[in-house]
């Protein structure tokens, strides 16, 4: 005997993940009306890294904001965990080091600064910082400064990160770094997380399933499984062959 | 070396105009220059003079320093309340603007009916020309934190006051340095006007009654005094800023002007 597969979606299995369900979000602006998101559904599991690609304008920040509770949807549903954003733009405090800059949701939850530091200082060590404690952004380098970003998204304390084109404003070569450390990372520290960006590659690299959005109004147009281990190569043949299938459902030419 | 080279433009036009002020006193006679004291006369009266000026000059200069003070604790206070309340701005802000279009010689006879011949009036006079730019710059400052930071502020669960402890009021210290700034600049005039009324101290009352007894020369020495407070008053502030805010002090040009 062999139990019938249930007929209803798959329940949220564990209190950690993101469902997003047919949401559409319309914007009046002074130039008309703007519809950003028509219809996109999104599930992310406990401890399931998502990675949205979509074109520039698909809706992709109206969506990571709904997840975080910043905007309601005009129709449709989002249940998602509390969920802490990483900005695009690092968006350090320029007055405040690396490690208060790190320690700034601990901070913003009341807890007092020499705590904030203490539970900082050994994720800094961990994260190759620990040399820049005392430095303000200005003086460190992009990629360090998206690590601190990174980490005060962390600490935190959210069971999900919405990172929201993390390593856009990087350079090729430490965007490069940068994903090989966030998939390391999120190996031992393992969190829900809904990585947007445009990258097609950062989300085969990254994510444990891509979900490809259409042009405006946005919607999820494909998903894409990647089960390959990590850590990925970018050459890996399987790699290559996810990247375009990705770039195929988005249109693009190869 | 570079900074002396910097400065000689300043310092070669300064001289040249002086020397086109003397020359034209010169021209115009004696009893010209009891109107206008050529610039040797008023080098002469700061001299002569120096013991009457310096005294003076304390009486003013501390009702400068408080007047700004004041100035800088209600500017402040008035944009905080300005930034948490829109209701506050719709009914402040028309306010604060129709104040700075009291003339000071009408309100200060009133204010020293009401408060007397001490320091109070001197202040009130002070702070009333002068808070008006720390508002607008402050408020500004507060109202121009980056929008996405709030939004990070708001996933990280941050109360609405401890958003502004730890974001929108250190991103608003620069401006507020800026409008005190010019506070320092205006109160020194606003200084001199509240002395007309009500006061026997202080380099406005010199200058004031240096002109009918035609010591003009005192009078402009008086001037020079207060100009030179003021350029004073703002280098310190520019110099403290960079102290307390090195932060925002990455790119800008050396000079405060």
């Amino acid at each position: 005997m062999v139990e019938a597969p249930p007929k209803e979606p798959r329940e949220l299995k564990a209190a950690d993940g993101v469902q997003v369900e047919l949401v559409s979000r319309i914007f009046e602006t002074k130039r008309g009306r703007v519809e950003a998101l028509a219809g996109m559904s999104l599930r992310a599991d406990a401890h399931e890294v998502v990675a949205v690609v979509g074109p520039s304008g698909c809706g992709k920040t109206t969506l990571l904001e709904m997840i975080c509770g910043l905007q309601t949807p005009d129709s449709g549903a989002v249940q998602a965990a509390p969920a802490a954003l990483m900005p695009q733009r690092d968006l350090l405090l320029p007055w405040l080091t690396a490690i208060d800059n790190a320690g700034l949701a601990l901070r913003a939850r009341g807890v007092a600064r020499d705590e904030a530091r203490k539970v900082a200082a050994p994720w800094l060590e961990r994260f190759g910082l620990g040399r820049f404690e005392r430095t303000r952004p200005a003086e460190l380098s992009g990629g360090m400064r998206q690590r601190v970003s990174f980490l005060r998204t962390l600490l935190a304390g959210k069971p999900v990160l919405a990172l929201d084109e993390p390593f856009a404003a990087l350079d090729a070569i430490t965007r490069q770094e940068m994903q090989g450390w966030l998939s390391h990372v999120l190996e031992s520290e393992p969190r829900t997380v809904v990585l947007v960006t445009h990258d097609v590659e950062e989300a085969v690299m990254i994510g444990d399933r891509v979900v490809v959005m259409s042009p405006r109004p946005g919607h999820a147009v494909c998903e894409i499984e990647v089960t390959l281990p990590r850590p990925r190569k970018r050459t890996d043949g399987a790699i290559v062959e996810l990247r375009e299938r990705a770039l195929a459902a988005l249109g693009v030419e190869t | 070396m570079k900074r002396l080279g910097q400065a000689l433009p300043a310092a070669l036009l300064l001289v040249v105009l002086i020397g086109i002020w003397e020359v034209y006193v010169d021209l115009h006679g004696s009893s010209f220059s009891l109107v206008l004291p050529a610039p040797h006369q008023v080098a002469k009266s700061l001299y002569t003079d120096r013991g009457l000026l310096w005294s003076n000059f304390l009486v003013t200069a501390k009702e400068v320093l408080l007047g700004i003070a004041v100035a800088t604790a209600v500017g402040f206070v008035l944009a905080v309340a300005i930034h948490f309340s829109p209701t506050l701005r719709r009914a402040l802000y028309p306010l604060l603007v129709a104040s700075q279009a009291v003339p000071v010689v009408i309100l200060a006879p009133v204010l020293v009916l009401w408060l007397g011949f001490g320091l109070l009036p001197k202040l009130v006079v002070i702070a009333l020309v002068s808070f008006f730019s720390i508002v607008v710059t402050t408020t500004a400052g507060l109202a121009a934190v980056d929008p996405d930071l709030l939004k990070l502020m708001r996933t990280f669960d941050a109360s609405r006051l401890r958003t502004f402890r730890h974001v929108e009021l250190p991103a608003a210290l620069p401006s507020v340095f800026t409008g005190v700034k010019i506070a320092a600049a205006v109160s020194v005039i606003g200084a001199v006007f509240a002395e007309w009324n009500g006061s026997n101290s202080g380099l406005g009352y010199v200058i004031l009654q240096s002109l009918p007894q035609l010591l003009a020369a005192r009078g402009v020495a008086a001037v020079v005094i207060l100009s030179l407070f003021a350029i004073a008053l703002f280098s310190l502030l520019t110099v403290a800023e960079r102290l307390v805010l090195p932060w925002a002090y990455r790119s800008r040009e050396e000079h405060p002007w």
